[in-house]
């Protein structure tokens, strides 16, 4: 087995608010495998956002070790990095397809070859024929979808997702859940999914990492064992409720 | 069809409000040096003796030249704040407080400063438009989704390509705002002007034939006025339109 693609070992960050210290997440620890898609729960200010802005380098970790890339995939840290956040954020005076072209013009990508696999892209997410309509014509899912093939235009090796969904409503939440998952599949990235979500999680993810508040930290690491591929059908079986209600346990909601 | 339907109404507020203006003087007896009708005012633009052509001449230079020197000051300024925040936290309070100056007190100075034509009443037009520009440019830089900008750091994007891809772009819709504001400032600001010194425009024509009594002569030079803050006005609204409104952007 070849190493892990991204290794979290004892990860903490501290941040100093007015003298005080304050520590935004503490021994973290996690290994995903290429073309996994692992999903990150618990509640606000547990620090989930924090994990994914030091795998962005936005951050950096004041202790523990983060590692990202093995012999097989090399990392590049710009190059390899995608984000979706829980705003689709797209630029409203730019198209949907020059929206998603902008990490390849940041990254000075050959334009032609970009242009070519936006087209791609907003086809593998439905959105083909808005390609030319602005932003704001889009409902919220759509504009969700654009910012996915965005995170994917330069084809980085790791996406990183955070509450992509949490703004969305129930029923199109449901829909981008699989939507997700079939261009996962097609894709074949490394994905890293925060959410608020439990159901979601557990839902989407072959691992899910629990999270707690006060302090901030990394409470339980779950292996999920669902079958492939996920319907939604998975949510009414006896397994799925197994894992849902432990990690409900586990932020003490029940 | 359509076209009358969208401004039909505002059509008819104009031509409204021309008809109520020539009925007061019609039906009542107000002497035509203190109200003159419309068609009487309409009448002076014959008058080849007021040289319309110079005064109009004058004062839109005054209006346009002190308005785009605005713009262009404006934004540059709102540039440099937001790229050295040394600058900001130095300038931009003593900008408030110059501000805070009327600028039409400092009218007097500028004519000693300066002399008196076109350029120093082009210079006044300018301190009044240039502050709006400012504020309103440097605040639609500044207010960027915090997740966008992390959105293209995560991606190495350098400052200046988050100023030219991102920040610049997302301040149109402010600088509209201000230079919509600034517009009608820029017509006040050449008038009074030409009010404190000046041989030439509309604002000194004003005040010549008002020594005369003649109403209608200077009805008509409001009227002038009027349609160049009108269409600066309208100058800003198309750009705009072609800007902004066109691709659905909200303001």
């Amino acid at each position: 087995m070849t190493a892990p693609f991204i290794r979290l070992d004892g990860v903490r960050k501290v941040y100093t608010v007015g003298g005080k210290e304050f520590t935004a997440v503490q021994d973290v620890s996690l290994s995903v495998q290429e073309g996994e898609l692992v999903s990150i729960v618990g509640p606000s200010g547990c620090g989930k956002s924090t994990i994914l802005s030091i795998l962005a380098e936005l951050n950096t970790a004041d202790g523990g070790t983060v590692e990202i890339g093995n012999e097989m995939s090399p990392f590049t840290p710009g190059r390899d990095i995608g984000m979706v956040f829980q705003k689709a954020l797209l630029l409203k005076w730019r198209t949907i397809a020059d929206n998603v072209l902008l990490p390849a013009e940041i990254l000075g990508l050959p334009m032609k070859e970009s242009r070519e696999r936006a087209r791609y892209l907003l086809d593998m997410v439905g959105l083909m024929e808005f390609a030319n309509a602005w932003p704001q014509q889009l409902s919220g899912g759509m504009q969700q979808r654009a910012s996915i093939a965005r995170a994917l235009v330069h084809d980085p090796r790791l996406i990183l997702m955070d509450e992509p969904f949490g703004a969305l409503d129930a029923l199109t939440r449901e829909r981008m859940n699989l939507e997700l998952l079939r261009i996962w599949k097609e894709s074949r990235k490394t994905i890293l999914f925060v959410t608020h979500g439990i159901q979601e999680a557990v839902f989407l993810g072959s691992q899910v990492a629990v999270m707690t508040s006060g302090p901030a930290r990394m409470a339980a690491h779950f292996d999920i064992d669902l079958p492939e591929p996920r319907t939604l059908d998975v949510k009414t079986t006896e397994k799925f409720g197994d894992y849902t209600r432990q990690i409900y346990h586990l932020l003490g909601l029940n | 069809m359509k076209f009358m339907r969208a401004y039909g109404y505002a059509i008819a507020a104009h031509v409204g409000f021309i008809l109520v203006w020539q009925l007061v003087v019609t039906l009542s007896d107000i002497p035509a040096f203190i109200l003159p009708s419309p068609w009487d005012t309409l009448k002076e633009v014959g008058e080849s003796s007021y040289n319309w052509g110079l005064h109009i001449r004058v004062t839109g230079t005054e209006i346009f030249g002190g308005y785009i020197l605005a713009v262009v000051v404006g934004v540059a300024l709102a540039v440099v704040f937001v790229w050295l925040p040394t600058m900001n936290q130095t300038f931009m309070p003593l900008l408030v407080t110059l501000n805070m100056i009327p600028k039409i007190a400092m009218a007097p100075l500028f004519i000693i400063w300066l002399g008196y034509g076109i350029v120093p009443n082009m210079i006044i037009a300018f301190t009044i438009c240039v502050f709006p520009i400012v504020l309103t440019t440097y605040r639609g830089l500044i207010e960027v989704e915090p997740d966008l900008i992390n959105l293209v750091r995560s991606i190495k994007a350098n400052r200046w390509q988050i100023f030219m891809k991102i920040q610049l772009p997302g301040s149109l819709p402010y600088l509209f705002s201000g230079m919509k504001v600034s517009a009608v400032l820029a017509v006040a600001g050449a008038i009074v002007g030409e009010f404190i010194a000046s041989d030439a425009g509309l604002g000194y024509f004003l005040l010549v034939q008002q020594n005369s009594l003649n109403t209608s002569a200077m009805m008509m030079a409001l009227v002038f006025i009027t349609l160049l803050g009108m269409a600066l006005y309208g100058l800003v609204l198309l750009m705009e339109y072609i800007f902004i409104t066109r691709k659905g952007i909200d303001t």
